[in-house]
């Protein structure tokens, strides 16, 4: 009946596809003339070393999770989200303006504002796209393209013409109030006794990142909205006839996508740079792709793919640091395991079934 | 490939040998599934034979070894007395056999033409295919009655004329063997005529039909030979002159088989369902339904005939709450909101009508989703599956649903298996558990038997029945017109999106449903 | 705004559409036959790279230019391998595909060229120059016709005139040959083709090929005749407005020379005038820069007429009767 058993469903595929990816990129890197297990050493050892390499790794991870998880929502409800960039843009515009022009008393309401506002701007940004899908049948996928692009564009205008300070050359916001600076993960883990490097970026956002995973799993699984996402994005047709409005399930589970695409800004902007700067999210709204797929949509496998990603990311700057190898490296990788994870699942899945059945044969 | 090859290959055939098609002990199997068990049919040339079976009893299968789609595990495909080993389409065509299925294959925005030469070009340039084609096409026109406008857009033409395109398609090719695949499912009795017509000009010319059917009546009408298969096996081959209509459908089912339902006399209450003035435009900006009217009482059921897509699917979406159209209906005294907010299957359902949709695949289940997910589809906002108001209660929905399985023996009992890895038939009892289990005052049903085995057939109708036994008004559509004219009380028929008339069930027969089916209204009482 | 102001405008729309034209015929091909490509970013993008690395390796531009096509192939098979083959997510596909573009080209440009992932500048027997067609020196003064002779249709790469006479070569191709009609019916019902004994997973390799090779000639463009050398992320989207185009002219040859053309002049303008002065309010050169992408969703949600995109678009044929 089913062709594979769950866990090798959940677990074993996906494995297998991270690890054909990563070892292709281990071609890749020998390639370009140099040692993939030295450089596999240099990784772990910048990345997971050190409580200053896990700092930099589960900062970049809970950016990780926020877009995945985004990724993720839309995913169930079947509509692919490449929009995670631009809408986490936004999110950090709606970061600098609460911080910049609001007074906080103490860094705690400022945080809740700036949740607030980063998931109301990326939202905002994310449920236009939806609403040209459900009402003009504009396919989601090149509109949020396009608006990775118009986000790009917006920001740098608000940033270079508006929130530029006097004088300044740089397209970045002024710094923030102090007030508004996150404790840092080292503040957070030394509550209970654990040391942790004060000189990283990671902060409370990472505890954040997991209630957020939690709080999905919740909504995909156990609740009313997340029954009639999961119906719409296997069936549309079978969605309407259950009485599900499309158009309201289509902007509901991208707003959500988005909003939790935008959480990302109060890692980033809030939490790192105490600034909006013109490219703060480098990226990570694409690795959410990434993220997702490996994590086959579930939020567990999301967190696990994020500390992957994370590492990988970390280990990335790394080599580029000691060795000749360029952090792009971690973009190939990224398409990788978007590929075989992603569009390449049944090469992957295939062997693994036939392999499975022919152990079945043999039990009977 | 070009068609020179097809014509020198005609030319040096072998002499004409009675038997036009020989299959010798075909087996096929998937997975531990048997779909052919030791195969052997021999077809004479110049004949029609027929093929009859359930659903599922592997007829599809074979017609699909035939023309190359699938590999046979074993046995010998003989054409014209030679082996020959049909490993894709292209060799089927070679070896002159033609296909026409039961889903046309067409290129719906491409003309006649460009749909008859594909993949039968004469050349790289199209100007030359076009010409000659032409010529083939007024002649094949002329000499089989098989009349098509060559630049006609397909999607522009008849359902019953897009079929003839499929025939010239074959001929095109020189197909010395026809096989169809349940052709008569989308035509009207008369479009139906109009095809056995061609069909027996096209024996007259020497050639070979093989007809796939479920229905005995064309089987009986037809056919010269006839062979039934069940459960993947042949179990009789036989003259058609030397059986009849019930010895075929024991032969079909392997037991008695009551071709009339029991069922009691009606009990009428008062009226349920009242429907006026109902109209519906579709995106396209198409006339689906115009102006019908009809009502529905308690303890009633209302058959809706007519050939597919005559606006018996619309009519029911619209009833379901999937589709807005104008026109007024009630339910008891309610209104039923057409348009609107309220005019969704939510609201539908929670003035309690039912629906299970002609398409359990694509509309009724989700395939992904568990046995018991699909069983909250529709009713998953009942307070029932819910802990409050913010997270659902997955555990009561789950035994709930290893309840219904029970009751309604849905195999495998497992509640966690994905819809998709059930039968048919049992895909369809879990949306007919999941609908008649609430007892709704209005069950709407569109096709509740397609494609499931008769077991299920006999279990399901005894579930419409006593639905109705129990006061419940139910609209029952279907294309089957042996289901319609067995289970209803009273019968619609829809033509055009017009409701052609309502009969008495008690009053009509099959040649007045059929008049109308195919637009031709009844004389009216009184009048003649 | 003088005549040659126009005359220059309408030159740099026929440079900076040519790109965009080649990838809209890439997806063209590829669409019709059924197979979506959001990864037309990647190849390009992949193509400039290669056609400049290699120009730059052997000085020889006709060498990077098969190399060009040789990477967007590269890309081309694998989109194939994915969505033909595996009868994977083709979407899912285009997006590995823009990143894996993105991050070879870079990581090897670096390893190779240590330039932060640009090529060295290249020379002149390395890049495609620009030819001036005959008599164009001579009928330059004729008022009007002249410069629109001179400047205007004469002076471009050969690419140029490779594009736009792939128009009605490519319009010629689908309609009135044999491959033509395979490849439009593949794309609307490839059961029809496969029932027909024609091989839809041949006819969709095929245009899956057509459509690397073409990207493979953008990409060229880009980096060895627009400008010389490659730089990384050089495609700036293109890809994607050359999708936007596609849909905007309904998936016709003819229609997308006009789409790209449009799409050109924007960017032409984009480029001429930084803040835009319309007396009430002064456009900033953010939003000429965003004005395609915008006009692109503009397009795309319907506001300027609705096409119908092939029907067995996006979707992995499967055998069933």
């Amino acid at each position: 009946m089913e062709k594979l058993p769950k866990w090798a469903d959940a677990f074993l595929v996906p494995l297998v596809s991270v690890f054909i990816a990563f070892a292709i990129s281990g071609l890749v890197i020998l390639a370009v003339g140099e040692d993939p297990i030295a450089a596999l050493r240099v990784m772990i050892d910048g990345a997971l070393g050190s409580t200053y390499g896990w700092g930099y790794t589960l900062y970049y991870a809970t950016n990780f999770m926020f877009t995945g998880l985004g990724v993720a929502v839309a995913f169930h409800a079947g509509l692919f989200n490449i929009g995670g960039e631009g809408q986490a843009t936004l999110g950090g515009l709606g970061v600098a303006l609460v911080c910049l022009f609001i007074p906080w008393p103490h860094w705690s309401l400022a945080l809740c504002a700036a949740i607030v506002s980063s998931a109301l701007f990326a939202a905002l940004w994310a449920a236009i796209p939806a609403w040209l899908q459900a009402k003009r049948g504009s396919h989601i996928v090149i509109t949020t393209i396009m608006f990775n692009f118009i986000a790009a564009s917006l920001l740098n205008y608000i940033l270079v013409n508006q929130l530029r300070p006097k004088g300044s050359m740089d397209p970045a916001s002024a710094r923030f109030p102090q007030a508004t600076n996150l404790p840092g993960l080292d503040q957070v883990l030394g509550l209970f006794g654990i040391p942790f490097s004060s000189k990283t970026p990671a902060n409370i956002s990472l505890i954040i990142a997991m209630i957020c995973c939690i709080l999905v799993w919740f909504l995909i699984w156990h609740t009313r909205l997340g029954f009639a996402i999961r119906a719409f994005g296997k069936s549309e047709k079978a969605a309407v006839y259950a009485g599900i409005n499309p158009v309201r399930i289509t902007l509901y589970a991208m707003i959500i996508s988005g909003a939790l695409a935008g959480l990302m800004a109060v890692n980033t902007v809030q939490g790192e740079a105490n600034r909006l700067l013109l490219n703060s999210v480098e990226g990570a709204g694409f690795i959410g792709i990434a993220v997702s797929l490996m994590g086959r949509g579930h939020p567990f496998g999301v967190f696990l793919a994020a500390l992957l990603f994370g590492f990988l990311y970390q280990g990335g700057a790394e080599l580029a640091l000691w060795t000749k190898i360029p952090r792009e490296l971690i973009t190939v990788i990224q398409a990788l395991v978007i590929l075989f994870t992603g569009a390449l699942d049944q090469m992957v899945r295939r062997p693994i079934e036939i392999t499975f059945a022919l152990f079945k044969k043999k039990e009977h | 490939m070009n068609s020179s090859d097809i014509l020198g290959r005609q030319e040096t055939a072998a002499p004409s040998l009675p038997l036009a098609i020989e299959l010798r002990g075909i087996s096929k199997a998937f997975g531990t599934v048997q779909a052919n068990k030791d195969i052997s049919i021999q077809v004479k040339a110049g004949t029609i034979h027929g093929i009859i079976g359930e659903n599922g009893a592997g007829k599809s299968t074979l017609m699909s070894i035939l023309y190359g789609f699938y590999k046979a595990d074993e046995g010998q495909i003989l054409i014209k007395g030679i082996p020959t080993i049909i490993p894709d389409s292209q060799s089927a065509i070679r070896a002159g056999i033609g296909m026409v299925f039961q889903h046309f294959k067409l290129v719906q925005n491409f003309s006649v033409l460009e749909n008859v030469i594909l993949g039968a070009e004469d050349g790289a340039l199209l100007g030359p295919s076009f010409t000659r084609a032409r010529n083939v096409l007024a002649d094949l026109s002329a000499e089989y009655d098989l009349d098509v406008d060559p630049d006609a857009v397909v999607e522009n033409l008849s359902v019953g004329h897009q079929q003839r395109v499929e025939i010239l398609k074959a001929l095109y090719r020189q197909a010395e063997i026809l096989i169809l695949d349940e052709p008569t499912g989308v035509l009207t009795p008369a479009e139906a005529n109009h095809l056995f017509r061609i069909l027996r000009g096209l024996k007259a010319q020497g050639k070979t039909i093989i007809l796939i059917t479920h229905k005995l009546r064309e089987i009986m009408d037809i056919t010269d030979h006839v062979s039934v298969m069940r459960q993947g096996q042949i179990v009789s081959s036989l003259e058609t002159s030397e059986t009849s209509p019930q010895d075929l459908a024991e032969r079909m089912v392997g037991r008695k088989v009551l071709l009339q339902i029991s069922k009691s006399a009606p009990n009428y209450g008062d009226e349920v369902l009242r429907v006026e003035g109902l109209t519906l435009h579709d995106e396209q900006g198409v006339e689906r339904l115009s102006d019908v009217a009809f009502s529905i009482r308690a303890g009633e059921i209302l058959g809706i005939a007519g050939v597919a897509g005559n606006g018996q699917s619309h009519l029911l979406e619209v009833l379901a709450g999937i589709r807005n159209a104008q026109g007024r209906a009630f339910l008891k005294s309610e209104v039923l909101n057409l348009t609107g907010k309220s005019a969704n299957a939510q609201s539908r359902r929670a003035m309690g009508i039912a629906h299970i949709p002609e398409d359990r695949q694509d509309m009724g289940l989700i395939m992904d989703f568990m046995a018991w997910e699909n069983m909250g589809l529709g009713y998953h906002n009942d307070p029932l599956y819910q802990h409050n108001r913010w997270f659902m209660n997955n555990d009561a929905l789950l035994d709930e649903t290893a309840a219904k399985m029970d009751r309604f023996d849905v195999r495998p009992p497992i509640p966690t298996l994905a819809a998709k890895n059930f039968s048919g038939g049992n895909q369809q009892k879990i949306v007919v558990a999941r609908e008649i289990e609430r007892v709704p005052d209005v069950l709407l049903i569109g096709q509740p038997t397609r494609g499931v085995d008769i077991g299920a057939i006999e279990f399901i109708h005894q579930q419409i029945i006593a639905l109705r036994d129990a006061g419940k008004a139910i609209l029952l559509v279907s294309v089957e017109l042996d289901e319609i004219m067995s289970l209803s009380d009273r019968i619609g028929v829809m033509f055009d999106g017009h409701l052609m008339g309502v009969k008495d069930a008690t009053q009509t027969n099959v040649n007045e449903i059929g008049l109308m089916m195919a637009g031709i209204a009844p004389p009216q009482e009184g009048i003649i | 705004m003088d005549f040659a102001s126009y005359i220059q405008i309408l030159d740099s729309t026929i440079r900076l559409s040519t790109p965009l034209l080649l990838a809209c015929l890439a997806g063209l091909f590829s669409e019709r036959a059924g197979i979506f490509d959001i990864g037309l970013e990647g190849k390009m993008l992949a193509a400039a790279f290669a056609s400049a690395a290699l120009s730059y390796a052997t000085g020889n531009v006709w060498v990077g230019l098969l190399g060009g096509i040789f990477a967007a192939l590269l890309m081309s098979t694998i989109h194939g391998l994915a969505s033909i083959t595996f009868r994977g997510n083709q979407l899912i596909s285009g997006v590995a595909i823009n990143f894996l573009a993105s991050g070879l080209t870079v990581l090897l440009g670096q390893n190779w060229f240590q330039l932060g992932g640009r090529t060295p500048p290249l020379g002149a027997g390395a890049r495609f120059t620009e030819i001036t067609l005959p008599f164009a020196d001579d009928v330059a003064n004729i008022p009007i016709l002249g410069p629109i002779y001179a400047d205007l249709i004469s002076g471009h790469s050969i690419l140029v005139y490779v594009s736009f006479a792939l128009v009605p070569a490519s319009a010629w191709l689908l309609y009135r040959t044999r491959f033509g009609l395979r490849l439009r019916a593949v794309g609307e019902n490839p059961a029809a083709v496969d029932t027909a004994g024609v091989s839809v997973k041949g006819m969709r390799f095929a245009a899956v090929c057509i459509c690397g090779v073409l990207t493979g000639l953008a990409g060229a463009y880009l980096s060895t005749a627009l400008s010389s050398g490659f730089g990384r992320e050089m495609t700036a989207g293109k890809g994607f407005i050359a999708l936007a185009a596609l849909i905007f002219a309904k998936w016709r040859p003819w229609y997308a020379l006009g789409a790209c053309l449009l799409f050109g002049l924007l960017e032409a303008l984009a480029i001429r005038f930084q803040n835009i002065d319309l007396g009430l309010i002064v456009l900033p050169v953010q939003f000429m820069q965003a004005l395609p992408y915008v006009i692109t969703v503009v397009i795309l949600a319907g506001f300027i007429g609705r096409a119908i995109p092939p029907r067995a678009g996006g979707t992995p044929y499967v055998k069933e009767l």
